[in-house]
Order: C-alpha cells, then sequence, then structure tokens
C-alpha cells in the first residue's frame, strides 16, 4: 500500500520570494487552502486508497507543506534535503526529526551541497533523473548514486518558473513520462529521449505546463494533478489513467501543487 | 609566452547525461580550448563515469568566465596545492629534493595562482623570489645559498606544447631522423620559416632571433659562403661555435685553406697543417676578432660577417684546441653562461655540424624554439632527440649541402 508523508497547511502563506511564483502581495486566502488540501487528502485517502502520514505543521515554516522537499526515502533509508534557500533550510531539522522518530536510516550530504529531495530527483524503477542548476546541485547525484547503486542522469532546469524536476516531468507507472519539453534544454530533451521512447514520451502544452500539470502524482493507473489541464487530462485517458483533478491553485501562488505536497514513502 | 590553463573534473552519470558533451561545447564556444586528459567510462549503467578536462583560454579572465560557466555542470576545479620551497643550503647546492625541469614551458602555482617560470630550459631548477611572485629556471652552479628553491612535484605542471599554427615540417612535432628521408621539403620548409623571422627580427630585434650553432666541418665541407650570405642577408642573428670553427673560417680567408687543404685547389698544400696555427698566432696578435675584421686583416667570410652585420658569437672552448682565439671562453661553466644569456629571443636554432655545440645549445633551448639539427652523422640528432629536445626536426645530410641549398632557397645568386 502506497504511504504519503504530507503536512497540513495551517501555517501555509507567502512570507518570502524565493521562486518566481511567490509573489507577498499575493497572499494566499488560507481557508481556500485548507479546503484545497483537503479535497486533494481526500482523493488519495478515500479515491485511490493511500495511507497518509501527516507531519506536525510548524510556525513560521511556511513550506513545510511541500514534503515532496524532505528528502528521498529509499526503502527505510531517508537522505533530508540541502535546501538552497535559507528560508526552506529551517525545515531540514523537522524533517530529519521526522524521518528519525519513524524509524528511518538518515543519510545527509555535505553542507553546502544542495539537493532538495523529491523535487529533483524522480525516475524509473530503474535508473532516476536529476534535476538541477535552480536548486539542486549536481555533484549531489554522484554521491545519491553511489548510495543506492542506481544511475542518476542529471537534466538541467533553464527556466525559473520550472525550477524543481517535479514541476516539469513525471514519471509514469506505465513506463511512460510526463513532461514539458521546453523546460530542457537541447542536451537535456537529448538524454530523455535517448532514455524513453517517443511512444511513451507525454509532452504537454505551455498553458497546461504553467499550471502544473506536470506536478502530478502517479500511484498506479490513478493521476492526480490540479485541475485546468484538461489536454493533459485527455492525454491521460487515451493511456488509460485515471485523473483526478483538484483545485490547487491557492498553493499555486507559492509556486507548488499536488506533487510537491506529497513525499511518497516506502511501499 | 602566457598560458592560462585549469584541470577540472567532472564525474557522475556524466556521458548518457549529454553533461561531458554540455561542458565541452560550453568551453569550445566561449573560445577556450581543452584536453581531455582522462575519462573513465563506467563499465555498466549504474557505474558513473569522470573526466579531467585541462582548459586553456587566451586570457585570464576567459579562463575565468570558462570556469564560472561549466562549475554549476560539476565541473570543479582539482584541489591544487601550492608548490612546496625549500631555502638552497649552500652556494652552488640545491636542496635534497629540488624539483629537475624539462625544456617544456613549466608553473608552478604560488599563493593559489599558477605562475609562468621565466627562462625554462631542462635539467635545472627552479628558484621563486621572496616575494613569492615569480619563479625562473636556475642552473645549479648558480644558485645562491637561501634562495628559494621548488621542491616535488606538488603545485608544478608542464604544458604539452601546442600544435604550432604553421603547417609546415615542426607542425608536425615529430622527431624523424632519418636519412631516407628527401630533405628538399624540409629545407624549403626552413628557408619560409627565415624568411618570416627575418621580416619579425627587423621589427623586433633582439626579440626575434635565429640562431645558428655550427662546427667547422661548415668550413672544411665548403659550407662557408653560404654560411656568409645567410649572415649578411640579416637570416642568422646569433652565432655559437667553437675555436675551429673561427680558425678555419679566417684561415680560409688568409690562406685559401681550411685545416691546410686548399679550399679551391682541392688538394693539401705544402706546410697547410700550419696554416690555422698562424691564423690563430696572427689574430691574438691584433687582440681581437673584431679588430682583425675592422683593421681589414680579415677581409671576408663567417666572422667578418658577423663582426659587419653586429650578429653576436659565442665561442665555447674544449680541451683539444689550438690557441685559442681571443674571445674563445674556455672555462665551460662561463660559456654555458653566455650561451643561456644569448638564447633569449630565439625563435628558430640550427645546429649544424657539431655534435658537442649541438646537444648544449639544444639542451639550453625552451621545447617551443623549433630546432634543425644537420649533421652527416645520424648518431648526432639521434642523440640531440634522446636528450629530450624531441621538436628537433634532423637532417642527415652534409653541411656545406644544407647550408648552400637553404641559401639558394633564400635568394642567393647561384
Amino acid at each position: 500500500m502506497t504511504r504519503l508523508l504530507v503536512c497540513p497547511p495551517d501555517f501555509f502563506g507567502i512570507e518570502y520570494e524565493i521562486n518566481p511564483w511567490m509573489r507577498l502581495n499575493n497572499q494566499v486566502n488560507h481557508e481556500r487552502a485548507i479546503l484545497q488540501w483537503n479535497s486533494l487528502m481526500a482523493v488519495f485517502e478515500k479515491d485511490i486508497g493511500v495511507v497518509l502520514e501527516r507531519m506536525t505543521p510548524v510556525p513560521g515554516l511556511p513550506d513545510l507543506v511541500f514534503t515532496a522537499n524532505a528528502g528521498i526515502v529509499v526503502g527505510r533509508t531517508a537522505v533530508v534535503s540541502r535546501f538552497r534557500h535559507p528560508e526552506r533550510q529551517r525545515e531540514e531539522a523537522y524533517f530529519e526529526n521526522w524521518f528519525r522518530d519513524h524509524g528511518y536510516e538518515i543519510l545527509t550530504l555535505e553542507p553546502g551541497l544542495f539537493f532538495e529531495g523529491a523535487g529533483d530527483l524522480l525516475g524509473f524503477p530503474d535508473y532516476w533523473f536529476g534535476g538541477y542548476r535552480q536548486r539542486s546541485d549536481v555533484r549531489a547525484f554522484p554521491i545519491l548514486s553511489q548510495w543506492f547503486h542506481r544511475e542518476i542522469i542529471p537534466l538541467e532546469l533553464i527556466h525559473s518558473r520550472f525550477y524543481h524536476l517535479d514541476t516539469c516531468f513525471c514519471p509514469l507507472s506505465g513506463g511512460e513520462l510526463l513532461y514539458f519539453p521546453a523546460a530542457f534544454d537541447h542536451y537535456g530533451q537529448t538524454a530523455i529521449a535517448e532514455r524513453i521512447s517517443p511512444a511513451n514520451r507525454l509532452a504537454v502544452s505551455e498553458q497546461d505546463a504553467l499550471r502544473f500539470a506536470c506536478n502530478a502524482v502517479c500511484i498506479g493507473n490513478h493521476v492526480v494533478l490540479p485541475t485546468g489541464c484538461s489536454r493533459t487530462e485527455q492525454m491521460l485517458h487515451e493511456r488509460g489513467y485515471r485523473t483526478h483533478a483538484v483545485p490547487l491553485d491557492e498553493f499555486m501562488k507559492s509556486g507548488g501543487s499536488a506533487k510537491c505536497l506529497t513525499l511518497r514513502l516506502e511501499e | 609566452m602566457n598560458i592560462h590553463q585549469e584541470t577540472v573534473v567532472i564525474d557522475g552519470h556524466i556521458i548518457d547525461s549529454l553533461l561531458l558533451a554540455k561542458v565541452l561545447d560550453i568551453i569550445l564556444m566561449m573560445g577556450g580550448d581543452f584536453d581531455l586528459e582522462d575519462v573513465q567510462i563506467g563499465k555498466t549503467r549504474e557505474e558513473p563515469s569522470r573526466a579531467r578536462i585541462t582548459i586553456r583560454a587566451s586570457s585570464n579572465t576567459l579562463l575565468d568566465d570558462i570556469l564560472k560557466a561549466i562549475q554549476p555542470h560539476g565541473a570543479s576545479v582539482e584541489r591544487e596545492a601550492d608548490c612546496r620551497l625549500e631555502a638552497a643550503p649552500a652556494d652552488g647546492i640545491f636542496p635534497e629534493h629540488f624539483y629537475a625541469t624539462t625544456h617544456l614551458p613549466t608553473q608552478v602555482r604560488l599563493n593559489g595562482r599558477w605562475i609562468d617560470v621565466e627562462h625554462i630550459e631542462m635539467d635545472v631548477g627552479i628558484a621563486v623570489d621572496h616575494e613569492r611572485t615569480t619563479a625562473r629556471a636556475v642552473p645549479m652552479g648558480e644558485v645562491r645559498r637561501g634562495e628559494l628553491i621548488v621542491t616535488g612535484r606538488e603545485g608544478v605542471r608542464v604544458i604539452p606544447l601546442a600544435r604550432p599554427r604553421e603547417r609546415d615540417v615542426f607542425g608536425f612535432m615529430e622527431s624523424h631522423v632519418s636519412a631516407e628521408r628527401p630533405h628538399g621539403h624540409v629545407i624549403a620548409d626552413i628557408a619560409a620559416r627565415m624568411r618570416r623571422l627575418r621580416e619579425q627580427h627587423r621589427r623586433e630585434d633582439a626579440a626575434c632571433r635565429v640562431l645558428l650553432s655550427g662546427g667547422p666541418a661548415i668550413i672544411h665541407s665548403g659550407g662557408r659562403d653560404a654560411l656568409t650570405w645567410l649572415i649578411e642577408e640579416d637570416f642568422i642573428h646569433v652565432l655559437f661555435c667553437g675555436n675551429a670553427l673561427a680558425a678555419h673560417d679566417m684561415e680560409a680567408d688568409l690562406y685559401g685553406t681550411s685545416l691546410g687543404y686548399g679550399l679551391t685547389a682541392g688538394r693539401t698544400v705544402p706546410h697547410g697543417h700550419e696554416h690555422h696555427l698562424r691564423t690563430i698566432n696572427r689574430i691574438r696578435a691584433i687582440g681581437s676578432i673584431e679588430r682583425a675584421v675592422t683593421s681589414g686583416v680579415i677581409k671576408h667570410g663567417i666572422m667578418a660577417a658577423c663582426v659587419r652585420r653586429n650578429v653576436p658569437v659565442v665561442m665555447a672552448g674544449t680541451i683539444r684546441d689550438d690557441g685559442p682565439l681571443p674571445g674563445v671562453i674556455t672555462d665551460s661553466v662561463r660559456a654555458q653562461q653566455a650561451m643561456r644569456a644569448a638564447v633569449a629571443g630565439v625563435k628558430l636554432a640550427l645546429l649544424v655540424a657539431s655534435t658537442l655545440h649541438a646537444v648544449a645549445t639544444g639542451n639550453l633551448l625552451p621545447a617551443t624554439v623549433p630546432t634543425v639539427c644537420v649533421d652527416i652523422n645520424p648518431s648526432v640528432p639521434t642523440k640531440l632527440a634522446d636528450r629530450g629536445s624531441f621538436q628537433a626536426v634532423g637532417l642527415v645530410m652534409d653541411a656545406a649541402s644544407f647550408l648552400s641549398e637553404l641559401a639558394r632557397l633564400l635568394g642567393r645568386p647561384t
């Protein structure tokens, strides 16, 4: 059974600007945010049957809701993130405590070697892709690759609006890849094409990409994604996926959506 | 020579991700150049690959820009240390573990910066000034007590020669010594270089010179007129030789013989074996070769041309010398110093028919100076190549034939 780590948005808000989506003058409607988050959780728990692990929210850490950036979890081992921005570095201790309290073996990268967890490391069973440049440092990947004996193909993220790999790149359970090609340069696109056949590459439109269609959570044949991405949903239906569109625009004010709000734990 | 280079390493899954390709493309697109020093490709998909890349740029600013541009892609400067320095324990003695130079361009790292070693030559040490801002090659005999000498290999790097832009015989950077190879195109390439260097010499004077280091076989074999012409026409700007070449050159002028052999008659002349001794005695009586020329005693030939054209001549003596002539330096350490001082600005060296002078000159020259070694004995160019002067082009041929053909190609009337 799939388990996801989440954190209720009790203290979610825009308190700083560390990506182009965030604007201090575009404040979050707190009630709406809570409703949206609860409806997302309802989809996971009731529609898909996921087990949710809820972290305790912390005042003053508005982005703790984005648990995708807690780190990565492989089996019973967790690598805790090292955030690039000081604003989010304060989250590291809370994520680390949660992993430790739940019996995970903790691995940490050397200080200054930025790595923002599952936000920048995604993959298929045999190999992973690592997004770098905006947040994570490309030099983290050889170390992670060594720790987990997994190939990690680095992909440069060239647009500031797609600052984490999970904002523009979503591997699906059937081996397909939902992605926004223009978020990558020619080298990245070629590297992706080398690994994933044209039939399995599902390129989303710019319009849907900017609504974070790729910030989707795929569990079995369920795909949970933000509302307003009908062309992407259509594409997924043609591949036999069941889509669950959830309104998450309050979280988009912070540059996050369905995927950012979850961290996959071991099965 | 100012070389701006840095070595970076990049590792991980750099092949399939095209990360290595991207880094190399960035270097080239920004106007830099690179050498892939070492690439280890992972044997399985899981195994990472690793590459060491040496980046070269025309300026420090460009190098910094390139390093900044590739750093986000994981290419980071290899961890380096400053070179180690030890004070020389006494005059003329290096510290025990002194770094022994090659004749290739060399840099040492001082306070985090790579500094060119000035006046590089092979088989010497490297001295660093007390402010640790400059470095120069220093021969063993010239080191002074307390001078800071580079020891060990850390913080020292030798820069491989870049292929020259010229597509001539030197452009192949090979040390070919063969009696079977046709000489024509090699001499033509040398002539073309000398024509260019003469133009450059006329603009830059001492900063661009052609050196000829020669033995007396030039006179014996009949190459005297051709060499005289080359000097008079401003193609040769420094001459290294011994007592013999000068003595036989002036003997030819005074007696028409070379070691008693009639140069035009083609046979020995009576009492000819005395001619070179009488010549040496005469010049000794006059006091100097220069005065012998200016006073009109010596009218023609190599020495006369050198005096008239102000071509510096370094004459190094040997233990078999007669006389010797005034000006011959009989202390070989002092001779070496004089030769070392005279190789500055040399852009081409012709080492003709003299084993000892050729090897001595070859040792003093940095590897960046193209060198032509001409001798009828193949062991001489080979010896020079074995000594490490691998930029030497060897021609197994007679000195007179070489000089005559060279002069003909440069416009000497035949």
